[in-house]
């Protein structure tokens, strides 16, 4: 009786595993028509799998949004996107996960990995276009230049930029001779951690472009906040993320973050937030994200 | 001699049940996943690449059975036992049931190096290349920064702790444990540091390592890492017995004719080099070592002969089963397979604990 006794748990996983076997017999001969459906499938059209918000709203705006088949966790704008099938995290997505969904390309941002998983991609026979990385006003318009060569609508893409850089000019042109703020950006992951952004960041050219200046000029990349270093740093505005704002106790929690209520910002509560997409993904609302920080940098002057 | 035949017994029937679900799990994990693929589809696949003469049915289905699910489940087979093998060894050599493969700091030595390579790739600059490599080279190797770090990581903290407690021609287990304990706070404080200066993609990655994954399967990464594992494993059999006889107190051992420091270094070497590989492959996953272990001590008993042997196939077909879990449970998107191995294992455990109690 001991013995049996004994044995139990085992057979307890073994039958699991009987379970999950089972499983798969009969999901694979339920789902054995589909391969062939796909190939025929791929013929007719583009199927497309984006990986990073900023790539996905490009396929939009270039007029492809209808032909994703499944994107990231990234990728919430537009709305639509957010309804397509999830792959979840970019840089960790499974490769069987994309080929299930019968791809015929993946537009793969810069860090989507793991490399692995792409490389297999490529044996399956899907293309996978990896995109360079995205931050500064160059390389967004590359982007944009690349992903319409790719998709045939060079029209778009090139009317796309002239939409930007018309947009940007009227920006410059309102903001010339205007002295230039200095910014500070916060980039919080709440629970008490801030960063704050220096050279070389998708935040430092963004505020450029708006009419603003950086706040913290003498670092590279991201640095943790310190009191001293944001009261050094004499920023007249700081700029969060939504999310970010929302994290660390909306304007108020901002305002008691230590240092900040030191600096011309904090005593003026000029504390301006922007949707984490639209700011940091430079993606083809790279004009009206440039657009909404001036004017909340020059208000009297931007309309 | 007759008083041991009927253990002997109960060990295979064990063993032969363990082995019963480790091939379950292998199918599992070669039928199932996000893309659908017919069991006879997979056994055409097998046949058309392990026999002559055979046609796989698609391109799309050989390439998703053979180049994505094998190696995969390989992979995760070898990399289940030799956690788990680690786990017994370690736990018999400290005597300790708090043991696990990390407990030598080879785990957290590994993950503070994957956050320096971590942040230390997100702050090269390709155009600057240093060393005088071309931005081409350091482009072509960066997927392979951080098995790299894990497993040199792993090596630099694992000889650091071995030479602060060896003594003149001694390795002293209880200063062994306490190097270990010592270096995986110095480690774990470097990681937090990481942590503290990461953005949120690094961030990200940090926390997806320390969960583990498969997901880097290929036939590479097997063909770089199995024969290695297999290598440690082939050895771990010479070391039962003497383990047994370790679990005595060492003086005892070597009044029974064990070479005591030999058998202690020859543990911590192949225990490393399991940890170290897996680790390297897989990121750290956890609970396997520390677990799978028990589990069999609650159903067979602390001798070695069957422990060690179980705790493989335990581990092995352990972690197949969570991976194909992991793979299929949010398709098309992936779990971490860490998060499956502790939901899961965690609970059975303990169930198998309240048996035992309410058993007494």
């Amino acid at each position: 009786m001991k013995k049996i006794h004994n044995l139990g748990p085992i057979a307890v996983l073994i039958s699991v595993a009987i379970a999950v076997v089972f499983t798969a017999g009969c999901s694979g001969s339920a789902g054995e028509e589909r391969p062939a459906k796909s190939e025929q499938e791929r013929e007719a059209k583009l199927r497309i799998v984006t990986l990073g918000g900023g790539a996905t709203e490009v396929v939009y705006a270039l007029g492809h949004g209808d032909t994703i088949v499944a994107t990231d966790a990234s990728s919430t704008y537009p709305e639509q996107a957010a309804s397509r099938a999830s792959l979840g995290y970019y840089r960790r997505v499974q490769a069987e996960g994309i080929i299930a969904q019968a791809p015929n390309l993946v537009i793969a941002s810069d860090g989507s990995g793991p490399p692995a998983a792409l490389a297999q991609l490529g044996e399956v026979g899907i293309r996978v276009v990896e995109l360079p990385e995205v931050e500064n006003l160059a390389q967004a318009k590359a982007r944009i230049t690349i992903l319409a060569e790719l998709l045939r609508e060079e029209e778009r893409g090139r009317a796309l930029i002239a939409g930007i850089d018309e947009q940007l000019v009227k920006v410059e042109r309102a903001l010339s001779g205007r002295p230039r703020p200095r910014v500070l950006f916060i980039y919080a992951r709440g629970g008490g951690t801030m960063l704050v952004a220096g050279q070389g960041t998708a935040a430092e050219a963004l505020i450029g472009l708006a009419g603003g200046a950086l706040a913290a000029p003498e670092h590279q990349g991201f640095r943790p906040l310190t009191a001293e270093a944001v009261i050094g740093a004499r920023p007249d505005v700081i700029l969060l993320t939504s999310g970010g704002l929302e994290s660390m106790g909306g304007v108020e929690g901002v305002l008691g973050a230590p240092g900040v209520a030191a600096t011309p910002a904090g005593a003026q509560r000029r504390i301006i937030a922007m949707d984490d997409l639209l700011l940091l993904s430079f993606g083809p609302r790279l004009a009206e994200a440039v657009t909404s920080l001036a004017k909340s940098l020059h208000p009297e002057v931007v309309s | 001699m007759s008083s041991r035949r009927p253990r002997w017994g109960r060990g295979g029937l064990l063993l032969g049940a363990l082995a019963l679900f480790v091939g379950l799990s292998a199918l599992a994990g070669l039928g199932l996943g996000a893309f659908e693929v017919g069991p006879g589809a997979v056994v055409e696949v097998l046949r058309a690449h392990l026999l002559p003469g055979g046609s796989t049915p698609s391109p799309i289905v050989d390439a998703v059975v053979w180049e994505i699910r094998v190696p995969r489940t390989i992979l995760g087979l070898a990399v289940g036992a030799a956690l788990a093998t680690s786990g017994a060894l370690f736990q018999g050599l400290f005597r300790n049931p708090l043991a696990d493969p990390s407990l030598l700091g080879i785990t957290l030595g590994a993950a503070a190096a994957v956050a320096i390579a971590v942040l230390g790739i997100g702050m090269l600059d390709v155009s600057h290349a240093p060393l005088g490599l071309t931005p081409e080279v350091l482009t072509a190797t960066r997927p392979y920064m951080i098995p790299l770090a894990a497993f040199v990581g792993s090596l630099v903290t694992l000889l650091g702790v071995v030479a602060l407690a060896s003594g003149p021609g001694r390795l002293d287990v209880t200063t062994l444990l306490l190097a270990g304990i010592a270096v995986n706070a110095i480690a774990g404080a470097v990681t937090g540091f990481a942590i503290f200066l990461a953005d949120d993609a690094q961030l990200r990655d940090l926390t997806f390592w320390t969960l583990g994954g498969l997901g880097g399967a290929s036939w590479t990464v097997v063909i770089a890492v199995v024969p290695l594992l297999l290598a440690g494993l082939a050895f771990v059999p010479t070391l039962a017995r003497r383990l047994d006889c370790l679990l005595l107190g060492e003086t005892e051992a070597g009044h029974l004719g064990v070479r005591v420091e030999a058998t202690k270094r020859s543990v911590v070497g192949v225990g490393a080099l399991l940890v170290g590989v897996s680790v390297s492959a897989a990121g750290a996953i956890g609970f396997v070592g520390l677990v799978v272990p028990h589990l069999v001590r609650l159903l067979a008993g602390p001798g070695h002969r069957i422990l060690l042997p179980a705790s493989a196939l335990l581990g092995a077909g352990g972690i197949v089963l969570a991976d194909v879990l992991a793979r299929t449970v949010v398709a098309p998107a992936e779990l971490p397979i860490g998060v499956l191995t502790t939901l899961l294992g965690g609970p059975f455990f303990l169930w198998l604990l309240a048996g035992r109690r309410r058993g007494r």
